[in-house]
């Protein structure tokens, strides 16, 4: 019945890898970088977030299934930043007469 | 047509009575029928506002009532038909009983979580009942901001609220679908054996997983927004009103794919049924259902070309808009070809067929219209689009809806419907139709605005061939209520196969029993695999005799 | 019909595999239904983050890190003891199972209570939109859209941590009897992959809302 068995060892070197990161992003956070301080805020939060779903939630071990279900439902989020960003980022291209 | 003389084994509806029976039941078929009575109230509540409607526009002036309470009753009749009858319609009723038999399995995947679904669905219609007739909202079903958010003062939050738990009860069917369609397939039955409907129903399934969540989390906003006087999508707050129309079509735009492809789904099965044929390019019809799925979340924003968008991004809406006709005329153009040299029979649900065909087409193509930025600009806001979108959402999914309903009437109930009345029904209500939705085209290019309760005197012969219209269209909607019931005592008891179809849900008896195969059926054949009747109805008949031996 | 060998499994099942492989499958999509529903919240955020760029910066920074930073790391402490649950449920071990859980539930309160001390410092400042909002200067109504979203975002987070450490009290007794071993886990499995999954949106919360914009502090 039980799928796959992680080592505790696994487990606590992921823990120990995600407590670094957060460190980092923290340290990070108060230099000034210009533009690669979000890109980093970022980056960092979607290893961090990548490293929870594979080990602690087992992913790595899952059905391809899960992986479309997951992979489709963050496919959607891109669809809805990126096509409403698709208004608001060109806005100020081309504005109507007398605005 | 067979019909067996024999008294019915048990079956799940007369293996327990009571009350409590049906309200604590999770059988997948009872909480069926528990959806098919609740939308059917629901239909009735939105179908009084209409009539209400139709009546004030008879004449140029605002006679019947004035312009605030007109503007409720267009609230109330959108909110209660889209959110309580036209999304659960076909999935929570028809799909609720079908899937599990059409894949041969005894259940959907979560029994209980699909009698809570009906719960939250009933809770949620209630609450928005209640603001009915607390006073009722006017805010439009779509609650654009920031009208809906800081100046109406009307009863939004409490409707939100309603429409906010029966999406629970969506999102619930969805998951269910999804799940019982992936795990629970009867052996030997792939995925491209399965009959269409179900494609369909999986595609909706993940159109209403993706879309749900969204439009709650709006609304919730915009309730917050409302109860603690704070700037989310009011500009006066520092808000961003389009805000809230991104969010709100992300959901409501692919919602009208939650209510017109399971009705696509249900056309496939007649058009095989009653042609007797296998349907032309199955696995095109099948993909074109998830294209629709997938192409209808990229579209949202073709609601908003006169909102104030950016002019690049509705080019890019209005150049996606159009490939979501590509999937939708794949299926008209295979039905079609479905019926070429087919051996057609016009019995009642094919005749709803045929009118889903014509109308969606109608409606679609017209929408054709609407998605290119130019005319747009024209007849935004005008009876054009009111016209356009009750030819998809009535021409199209009630007309799919009542074809299912009779189609599988004699699975559900036993019992066959009258015929002749059946067929007198399905001809009034395509008169009515067309007469009380087409007049509006017409209204609407000539310019008449909609959402107002009244209009120059000049389109007022329009205007009373609609209401008249719509008075057929109420005749026509009441005769299969009266028929379907009264056949339910006195209609003739049903074989288990009566059309003959190939589904799996034919091959156990009429009504099914409890568990709804006495064995796992294990299928070898193809799907839509027609052969003549007389072997399809010794097939039905073996399946019966097996079970009882 | 046939009963089963195992009580667990419903009569709608041919084999608890199925029945596993159903409820896991269910779960990820809930989970799926979920990033949509923060999903919105977070374009809203973008949305308004991009368009008024410096005031939300200018909001974010009256935001406390050392709580916010402490909360990270109690939470995803928690996440490692969830996982360790899960694995003692996977070897039958309940003793080790019932710690875990207990574990869990604790740092979650201690998440929900440092919680609890921001959200009093915001009153105290009256940085709490819809109760007695001040702000001084002229971008006042851009600050409090940034705090609407602040409280709305952490608020719903908050609200998933309370359920799910509902959810584990429950498991907690039903570990207790001895309800779960290698056999019967699924329960255990899926409120974990709930936990991680709460933990997932607090570890893109924290720099959305704390981070970002911190080096323009004192600018």
């Amino acid at each position: 019945m039980v799928e796959h068995v992680e080592s505790k060892k696994v487990y606590f070197t992921v823990f120990v890898v995600l407590m670094v990161l957060t460190f980092i992003t923290i340290q990070v956070a108060f230099m000034d970088l210009g533009w690669l301080n979000n890109i980093l805020a970022l980056g960092i939060a979607v290893c961090k977030a990548t490293l929870v779903a594979l080990f602690f939630m087992h992913v790595r071990y899952s059905t391809r299934l899960t992986w479309v279900v997951i992979l489709g439902g963050l496919f959607w989020l891109g669809i809805m930043i990126a096509l409403t960003l698709s208004d608001y980022l060109t806005r100020s291209w081309l504005t109507y007469p007398g605005h | 047509m067979i019909v067996d003389r024999v008294e019915p084994r048990e079956n799940y509806l007369n293996a327990d009575y009571g009350i409590k029976s049906w309200l604590l039941t999770t059988d997948h078929k009872r909480i069926a029928l528990l959806y098919l009575v609740s939308v059917t109230l629901f239909f009735f509540v939105g179908g009084v506002f209409a009539v209400l409607i139709r009546l004030e526009l008879l004449t140029p002036q605002g006679d019947l009532v004035q312009a605030e309470t007109y503007n409720k009753l267009f609230t109330m009749h959108g909110v209660t038909m889209i959110f309580f009858f036209l999304i659960p319609a076909i999935p929570a009723v028809l799909g609720n009983f079908l899937v599990p038999l059409m894949i041969g399995a005894r259940d959907l995947a979560f029994p209980r979580l699909n009698l809570a679904s009906w719960y939250f669905f009933i809770l949620g219609g209630l609450i928005a009942i209640w603001a009915i007739l607390a006073g009722g909202v006017d805010t439009g079903w779509t609650f654009y901001t920031p009208y809906s958010s800081s100046y109406s003062t009307t009863y939004v939050a409490v409707t939100i609220l309603g429409i906010f738990l029966s999406g629970f009860s969506s999102i619930f069917t969805g998951l269910n679908f999804i799940v019982t369609i992936h795990r629970m397939r009867a052996p030997g039955l792939t995925w491209f054996r399965l009959p269409l409907f179900i494609w369909s129903l999986y595609a909706t399934s993940v159109i209403i997983v993706l879309g749900t969540p969204v439009v709650a989390i709006t609304l919730l906003l915009v309730a917050v927004e409302r109860i603690l006087r704070v700037g989310i999508f009011d500009p006066a707050l520092g808000g961003d009103p389009l805000l809230f129309q991104h969010l709100f079509w992300f959901y409501s735009h692919p919602a009208v794919y939650i209510m017109v492809l399971p009705a696509m789904g249900v056309i496939s099965e007649l058009v095989a049924t009653f042609s007797r044929k296998n349907i032309f390019g199955y696995r095109f019809v099948a993909f074109a259902s998830v294209a629709i799925a997938v192409l209808g979340f990229l579209v949202w924003a073709h609601h908003m070309f006169v909102a104030g968008l950016s002019v690049y991004g509705a080019m890019i809406f209005s150049f996606l808009s159009y490939f979501v006709a590509v999937p939708s005329a794949i299926k008209v153009f295979n039905w079609t070809a479905t019926l070429y040299k087919g051996s057609i029979s016009y019995q009642t649900p094919m005749l709803y067929a045929f009118g889903f065909i014509g109308l969606f087409t109608i409606g679609g193509v017209t929408g054709l219209f609407l998605a290119s930025l130019g005319i747009d600009v024209h007849v935004t806001d005008t009876y054009f689009v009111v016209a356009h979108f009750h030819y998809i959402m009535v021409g199209g999914t009630i007309m799919a809806y009542l074809g299912g309903l009779h189609y599988w009437w004699p699975k559900i109930s036993g019992r066959m419907y009258p015929e002749g009345w059946a067929k007198l029904g399905a001809l009034v209500i395509f008169i009515g139709f067309n007469l009380t939705f087409f007049p509006q085209f017409v209204l609407g290019y000539l310019g008449m605005p909609r959402r107002y309760y009244a209009y120059p005197d000049e389109f007022q012969v329009l205007n009373v061939m609609s209401s008249a219209g719509a008075s057929i269209l109420g005749v026509g909607y009441l005769l299969p209520m009266i028929y379907l019931i009264w056949s339910m005592r006195y209609g003739p008891r049903a074989s288990s196969n009566p059309w003959p179809a190939t589904g799996l849900e034919w091959r156990t008896p009429s009504p099914p029993p409890t568990e709804n195969f006495k064995e796992t059926p294990v299928v070898t054949w193809e799907p839509y695999e027609f052969r003549p009747r007389e072997e399809m109805e010794v097939i039905g008949k073996l399946n019966i005799n097996d079970e009882s031996g | 019909m046939a009963k089963s060998h195992s009580t667990v499994l419903a009569h709608h099942f041919d084999s608890i595999e199925q029945q596993r492989e159903a409820s896991s499958l269910g779960m990820w999509i809930f989970l799926v239904t979920e990033i949509m529903f923060f999903g919105g919240l977070f374009t809203g955020y973008v949305v308004y983050r991009t368009i008024y760029p410096g005031v939300f910066a200018e909001g974010s920074h009256h935001l406390d890190i050392t709580l916010g930073g402490i909360n990270t790391v109690v939470l995803i402490t928690s996440s490692l003891t969830m996982a360790l649950a899960v694995r003692s449920a996977q070897m039958s071990n309940r003793k080790s199972l019932v710690i875990f859980l207990i574990l869990t539930i604790l740092l979650g309160l201690t998440f929900l209570g440092i919680k609890l001390v921001e959200y009093g410092h915001k009153f105290r400042d009256h940085l709490v939109p819809g109760f007695g909002f001040s702000y001084p200067g002229p971008e006042a109504g851009h600050v409090e859209l940034f705090f609407v979203f602040y409280f709305f975002m952490t608020g719903l987070h908050a609200l998933h941590m309370v359920a799910g450490v509902g959810v584990l009290t429950i498991l907690l007794i039903l570990a207790g009897r001895g309800l779960f071993s290698a056999e019967y886990y699924t329960p255990v499995e899926l409120a974990g992959l709930y936990w991680h999954f709460v933990d997932i949106i607090w570890i893109f919360l924290f720099p959305l809302l704390y981070l970002i914009g911190l080096h323009l502090k004192g600018s």
